[in-house]
Parts: structure tokens; sequence; C-alpha cells
């Protein structure tokens, strides 16, 4: 077999390696297509930024991503179209059971989005990002290109420079999946430990994801273009290498409501109240893990100081929940399991009798009701790229009532991922939304949970195990969030950017 | 399972029947007068499916005549005890509804003869899988209400600061109280009979046994096929198109409304004698472990299916699987991937056109995309799907079970007292 090839940087947009943290302001422009040809000139020369490293850094930054209706209206054939993943074709609310698994009904179906509904779904998003001093300028700069281009912005999605610090008052974006970079990563046999680095293939297209295989995306037969071969297929062109699928959505946050509903329960004690919204979050305020720090590192974690003493654990340390709610939510968004239930001896005799369950079988003993119910975290990570929105409030006014007038405050939650309906449709569906989690019953995220209930399972309360007891149990816990709008995107890399842009001109 | 080939003229007719049935599609509607299954009490789940290859043409790769066309329904249902008593009793609780849904069949069916009618057009299950052998629907029911009311009483107890071994003793005084008043029931399991145990007994020990005589001609025979099938595995053709826009439409539009889902797939066997018996073994081999070691909640490591099988049809040209599971088909098809690929591959590469295994285990369903489009190409949208605990999953059931049986004990130690107190 040929060497694999580098990943490519220079062919990628580059959100999929950075965050441009540094790039303090941003904004997404959601575009309407008027006139695909006067688009397709601008898309050809826009100045997409790449994931090449640069000195100085980048001062500015713009991204693009396209919905399956902006691929169509851009005129690119529909045999094409539908080398791209089902779920990106049919789109976030393209079905209504997907809706359902989403937790997208009630309060925050479809039909109530300021954006992303059909009828409302954009064409492009574009995401601007600079330094603060640039931006007006550089935003301004966008937006006129984009009216003269025969496309119209029809939503734009401003943030919040909040730090480090989401509205609720938590420090985010703590844990990330490790990308393999260099390719050394080898995904086959079973994972017997929690790692935090992922094959390429699960956040980039064209490169093999965890199961060693690529994932389907279009790709061209007996053509010319100026695109990859694909790397599987060399005689094919692969419009989908270096690009992704970027998933946006727009969360409003109940600020004011959770602490409301924490001071509550804790009869007013503002100590008590914030303990219990650190078990609810998982990690403290700050960031730190409410679990102590497991003797043995794990690969991807490291080697900075800080992220060892926040994400050296897994949940083995904490069997009986004490120090971490099972529901809590970075348990749910990150179970840090392994292939086979924690314990499975390595030895193929060790593995065959934990698939028979032998000791089981032998001791009569049931064993622990939750043992192995949590899927593998490896094939359900996500690269999140979110921005914060709304004023930023101080720690007193996040626990007071709103000001008069204030305007929501909220997160674009974005991430990025190969697979759509493996990864972010099964963290948010399986593990965020689902009152099942992890043999629990009755309650999905306490933070992100839509408390409709699922046929006839109710979904608001939040069990907190108790040492030599009974558990302590948090019942009718309202919604704290409101899905606002959301759409799946294609990210494409550089040459399939401009392959897009042709497939425009010529419509 | 019940297979009666449809009458194409009344096929629009039994559509709308069953259509009658259900509140919205994939709901099933409690009220429904034509078959009330929540009547019959032994009964976990059932679904009428109607059979339609939609996949027949690839039987054209192995230059196969293509079967026949025809549609059939099937009526499959999930009991508790034995077949010819199940029968009977569905007879006399939704007999008219089904001779009303049959009579959308072939030769239909007559209040006069209807026992026999389902009798002679039963398929048995070449293979069948049942989370938690013995548990009965009253059994699940009971144990589910006294959960329900344990919480409510937890709640009022204000059990802060109690310890668990009063918990455990008050909640036991409780269910005793409740028991006498009558809210509460919890019936004693009904011993197995005798005739079942000892015919379980005699299968556990005879098929193994069997197998050790037959040993010598099988180690003969291996090399032989393992030959055999390495030169079907290089030679069978992989047919797995991503499904139609519209089939996923009408498969998903009937999913995810409860936390368990329902699973039905339709398709050819590989053609000739080797696949045939390959599978007809497998069959054996899944019968009986599921039988005599995975009967306890769990599948060679996936727990949340409640119940499935496997049915040939077409004199073994084809075969049908069903299934009950919980959460989403993602995660379904991910649990198959992940923890069972050898599993799946020894039954299904018998199954034309799916993704190319090696030495019969390896490979196959790890080629994670080619399987779930495999699978969701096969699937077949269920028409009716009812639940007799739509809000329960196995895990669920589980649980409710073992918190009955730690009231039922006399004394609990300090860690089984743990155990137990964790579980509500």
């Amino acid at each position: 077999m040929a060497p694999l090839s580098n990943a490519d940087y220079s062919d990628m947009q580059g959100l999929l390696r950075f965050g441009y943290g540094k790039l303090t302001q941003a904004c997404f422009l959601l575009l309407r297509i008027d006139n695909p040809v006067a688009a397709s000139s601008w898309l050809k020369q826009i100045p997409v930024a790449t994931a090449e490293l640069q000195n100085p850094p980048p001062a500015r930054a713009l991204q693009i991503a396209f919905t399956v209706q902006g691929l169509q209206t851009l005129g690119l054939p529909e045999k094409i179209i539908n080398g791209f993943s089902a779920e990106f074709i049919s789109g976030m609310t393209g079905e209504d059971n997907r809706s359902r698994r989403l937790g997208d009904v009630g309060d925050n179906s479809p039909d109530k989005w300021s954006w992303g509904s059909p009828g409302l779904l954009p064409d492009i998003a574009v995401l601007i990002y600079a330094e603060s001093s640039l931006f007006d300028e550089w935003q301004n700069t966008i937006e006129s290109q984009i009216n003269s281009s025969g496309l119209t912005i029809f939503h734009t999605l401003s943030t919040t420079d909040m730090g480090d610090i989401e509205p609720f008052g938590f420090v985010d974006g703590v844990s990330s999946p490790i990308v393999d970079w260099e390719r050394r990563r080898d995904p086959s046999g079973d994972k017997l430990n929690y790692e935090n680095v992922s094959m390429l293939g699960e956040f980039v297209l064209g490169y093999p994801n965890e199961y060693g295989k690529y994932t389907t995306r279009p790709v061209l037969e007996n053509s010319s273009a100026d695109l990859p071969n694909a790397e599987d297929a060399p005689d094919l062109k692969d419009l989908g290498r270096n690009g992704t699928y970027l998933v946006i959505r727009q969360i409003d946050q109940d600020v004011h409501g959770f602490w409301r509903f924490l001071h509550e329960q804790t009869g007013g004690d503002a100590a008590y109240a914030q303990q219990l919204a650190e078990r609810f979050v998982g990690r403290r305020m700050s960031g730190e893990s409410l679990l102590p720090q497991s003797q043995n590192s794990i690969e991807g974690v490291g080697p900075n100081a800080d992220d060892i003493r926040r994400n050296q654990f897994t949940f083995d340390l904490d069997s009986d929940g004490l120090s971490c709610p099972f529901g809590a939510h970075i348990r749910r968004a990150n179970p840090r399991n392994a292939d086979l239930p924690s314990g499975t001896p390595p030895s193929l005799l060790g593995r065959l009798s934990r698939v028979l369950a032998l000791d089981k079988v032998l001791n009569k003993d049931p064993g622990d009701l939750r043992a192995g119910r949590v899927a593998s975290t490896r094939f359900h990570r996500l690269l999140r790229r979110g921005r914060e929105y709304g004023p930023m409030l101080t720690h007193d006014q996040r626990e007071g009532p709103p000001a008069a007038d204030e305007p929501p405050s909220g997160l674009h939650f974005i991430c990025l991922n190969a697979n759509i309906g493996r990864q972010f449709e099964f963290v948010q569906g399986s593990w965020l939304q689902s009152t099942a989690f992890d043999g629990l019953r009755d309650e999905n995220d306490p933070l992100l949970g839509n408390r409709e209930t699922l046929g006839r399972c109710p979904a608001d309360k939040f069990s907190l195990p108790t040492t030599g007891s009974m558990r302590q149990q948090i019942q009718n816990i309202p919604r704290f969030i409101t899905v606002r709008g959301g759409a799946y995107f294609f990210l494409p890399g550089i040459r399939a950017l401009r392959y897009i842009a042709r497939a425009g001109s010529s419509s | 399972m019940i297979v009666a080939p449809i009458d194409p003229n009344h096929e629009s007719e039994l559509r709308f029947l069953l259509a009658g049935m259900t509140l919205r599609p994939g709901v099933y509607n409690p009220e429904n007068a034509l078959v009330p299954f929540q009547q019959i009490n032994t009964l976990h789940f059932a679904r009428f499916v109607i059979l339609e290859d939609a996949t027949r043409e690839d039987l054209l790769a192995y230059g196969e005549p293509l079967a026949a066309s025809g549609k059939s329904l099937a009526l499959l249902c999930d009991f508790d005890g034995e077949a010819d008593h199940f029968i009977n009793r569905m007879a006399s609780a939704v007999g008219p509804g089904l001779i009303r849904i049959f009579s959308c069949c072939s030769s239909p069916p007559s209040l006069a003869n209807l026992v026999s009618w389902l009798h002679a057009r039963s398929a048995p299950a070449s293979a069948s899988y049942v989370n938690w052998v013995g548990r009965t629907v009253v059994q699940v029911r009971e144990e589910e209400l006294l959960h329900r009311l344990l919480e409510e009483q937890i709640a009022a107890l204000g059990v802060e600061n109690i310890s668990a071994r009063e918990v455990w003793n008050k909640l036991k005084r409780f269910v005793e109280d409740e028991q006498t008043t009558g809210r509460i029931t919890l019936t004693p399991e009904t011993p197995t009979p005798w005739g079942w145990r000892i015919k379980n007994i005699l299968h556990g020990i005879g098929i193994p046994f069997v197998l050790l005589i037959l040993s010598p001609l099988i180690l003969l025979y291996l090399p032989f096929f393992l030959i055999q099938l390495r030169i079907h595995e290089k030679t069978d053709p992989v047919i797995a198109p991503r499904p139609s826009i519209a089939h996923s439409h009408d498969l998903s539009v009937l999913e995810d409304h409860l936390v368990t889902n329902q699973f039905s797939a339709f398709g050819n066997l590989k053609p000739g004698p080797f696949r045939r018996w390959t599978i007809t073994a497998v069959f054996l081999a899944i019968d009986y472990t599921a039988r005599h070691i995975f009967n306890r909640g769990f599948l060679a490591g996936v727990t949340t299916i409640h119940f499935a099988r496997w049915v040939f049809l077409n004199d073994h040209k084809r075969a049908f699987f069903a299934s009950n599971y919980d959460g989403s088909l993602e995660a379904y098809m991910g649990d198959f991937i992940n923890k069972v690929a050898w599993g799946l591959n020894v039954v299904f590469s018998n199954g034309l056109g799916y993704p190319k295994t090696n030495w019969l285990i390896k490979d196959g369903a790890k080629d994670e995309l080619t399987f779930k489009d495999y699978l969701r190409r096969h699937q077949l949208p269920t028409q009716v799907w009812y639940n007799a605990t739509p809000e329960l999953t196995a895990c669920d059931k589980e649980r409710n079970a073992r918190i009955r049986s730690g009231l039922e004990q006399s004394w609990l130690s300090d860690k089984a007292l743990q155990q137990w107190i964790s579980l509500l």
C-alpha cells in the first residue's frame, strides 16, 4: 500500500484545524442566492482562510459552507449531490423522526424557528472572524461584496466575546478530541481504554475514519476537474476530500430561569445552588473536573498541565456516580468509555468470556445494571466551534431577574463531523436527549434537554446518587434552552469550493 | 408468525384497515376496535407487516430466475406461554378483527375455521431471541406499577438522611400493606411446566451430545467447508446501494415515536445449497445459545433487544428478520457493528448482497456504511406495531424486576442493599 499522504492543509478550510479563538469577534451570515452566476463569480475568488499555519497568524478569517439547497441552486448536478450523506441531503428538519430524536419538538420544533426550517433555509453560511479592532471593517467589506454578488443576507447570527465562559456562567470548551493529523493512529481492533484521539476521517472527508473506512462522499468518474484524487480510488476525483459537514444550531439559554430554578431547589443558598449547577454540568464553573485525576495517562490528553488536570480522568473512577451524577451533561456529551465494558480482560479468552458473560452465568450474579449500556465513545466525537451571543452578564446579573428589554443570550452551537448521523445526531439524540442514556430513566440532559415526553416517558428529573442512602432526585426541571434555528452545511475543501463555484457559473 | 398471500384486489383495502389501527403512521391506537391487542395480557409485542420483496432483482446477479413478486401479510406476536394456547386465546379475543384483516388475503378464514387457518399459515421461527426468558407481560406491568408507587412513596417519606436499610424496611412494609389493600399485586411466578423444563434440559444436553457424536464427521468436512466458503466469499457480489430517499422516508415516519423501535427486514438468501445449509446450521447455533446462554438480558453484549426472530420463507429462499429494540436505528446498527459484527456476519452474510465477509465472521458489518445501507434497503415498513409497555426499555424492565426481587427477600446483605437502593 502506498504511504499515506499528509493531510493537505492548503486545501482545507481553517476551521477544521483552528477555533480562531484569538479572533474574538465573529458573525455568521446566512445567505440566499438570487443570481447563481453572479454568486459564483464571487465564490471563485473569495478569500477563504486555509488550515495552513501562518506567521503571524491571520487577524481575520472567512469560512464558507453550503446547504444542499445552496448546492442545488448553484446548479451542482443531482448525481453529484446524491453522493453526499442522506442526513445532509434531507436536512436537519427534513424528517419528523429526526426532529423527535434531536428534541426539536414542542417549543423547540422547527415551525417555531427563526431560520433553518422549510422556507427559511439558507443556501450559504459565511463565517466571519477578526480581531476586535478589525472586525467592523471586515464585516462591512464582506457584506458589501455579498450584496453586490447576487446574494442576499437574510439572517445574521451575531456573537459576543464572553471569553471562555458560556452564558450560564461555566467555562466551556474544556475538552476536545485531538485530530490525528499526522495519520499515525491505527483504528483496528477493540480499544480497551478511552483515548482522546480521533482518526482524521472522523472530521475530514476523504480520509479513513474510526472503522478504517472512507465515509461516503461525492466522487466524480472520468473527470479532469481540478479536485484531489480519491485516496481509496485514485481514478476518481474526490469532491468531499478536505471538506466536512458543519452543523449550526442557535440555542437561546434561559440564564435567569436556570439560576432561579437552582435557587428555588436549594432554598436560596447561593453556594449550594452553584454546587447543584456544577453537578448538572459535571464540572466546576471554573472548568475543573469533579473527579480526581486518574493515575494513568490518556492518549490525547496533555502534555499541557491544565489539560491533564481537567481531562485526565474517565468515569471508571466514579462507578457509583457520587462525584459526577450519571446524567450530568459531560457524561452524556462524552462518556469517556472504551469499546468494551471497563474491566474487560484484554486476552481473547477474557473478551470471549465477557461477551458470553460467563461470569454472570456461572456466578448467578446479575452484575451492574448499567454495565455496557453506553456506546463506545470513539465513534461519536465532535469538533465544536460554537460562539456565544447576547449580553455578557455578571455573576449577580445571571442570578438575578432579567433587566428590562434584555436581549436573549445563548450559543450558536457549531460542530464539524464527517458523519452527521453517527456523530452529531447520535450525541444529540442517543445521549443528550435520551431518557434511556446509561440505564437512566425519566431524565435527559439537565442543561440541554427538551422536557417533552417521548411516548409516555417523562424527562424532567435529575438523580444525584448519595453515599449510603437513597439517591436525591431533582424533579420538575423546566426546559432551559430554546432552539431558534439550525441547519446542516457542507464545508468544502478549497478546490471543491472552486469546483462548486464553477458549477454555478455554467448554470 | 402467520403469513398469508395478499389478494391483489384487496391490497388497498388491507392498507386502509391497517392504517385504521394507528393514530398516525407508526403510532398504534389503543382505542382501535378492529384488533385490540391490549386485550391479550400475554402479548408483549405484535405487528402486521406487508412482505414485499423490493430487492428481488438482486438475484439477477447470480443469473437466477426472479422469484415470485406477490405480497404477503405477516402477523408476528411475541407472547408468553405455548403457541397453541396463544393462538386459541388470540382467536377468541380478537378473532373478528383478524378475520376482517385476513379477508384481504387469498382463501380467507371464517369464524369457524380461524384457529386451524392460523395454524396452517404459521411459519415457525428458525431462530429467536428473548431478552429475558420467562418474564411475562403481567409481571412487567405489575412491576412497573410497583416502581411508580414506590416513587410516590419515596417522595412522601422524605427519605433524605434515612439509612438505606430503613428505606428498605419502610418500603417493604408499604408494599406488604398495599398488597392487602389490593393497590399492588405481585403475582408469584408460575412454576415452569415440568414438560417444558425437561424438554429444555434435553435440548440443552442433546444438541452438544449430537455434535460430539458427529464431531469426527464435522472435522473431516471442515476443510471442504472452508474451501467452499472462501470460494463463495471471493465471488459473491456485494449489492448495497444507498436506499432511495422515498424508501428511507417511508421507514422513518414510523420510527422514534417511543423509547423503543421496531425493525422488520426481508431479503433473498444467496442461491445454492451451500448458503442454505450454512444458515440452517447458524440458526441452530443461535437458537441454542439464545435459549441456554443469552436468556438473561443481553445478547453477546447487546442489551437493547427485547425480542428478535428469523424466519425462513418461500421454501428457504428468503428470510425475514424482526426485532423490537431500544433507542434509535443508528444506535441499534452501531451496537451491531461495534459489539456483534461477527454474529451478524455469520447470519446475514448468507443474505444476497451482504458486505464482503472473510472466514464467515470477519469484516462484513465492519464495513459500516455499506452495512447500514444494506440493512436499511432490506427494511420493510411495519404497518402496525403494538407494544404492551411502550414506556419501558429492556433496562427498565430489568430494573423493576430487581427492585421487586430486593423487596421480596427477607434479608439483604449491606452490599446487596447498596446495589438495591441504587436501583430506585
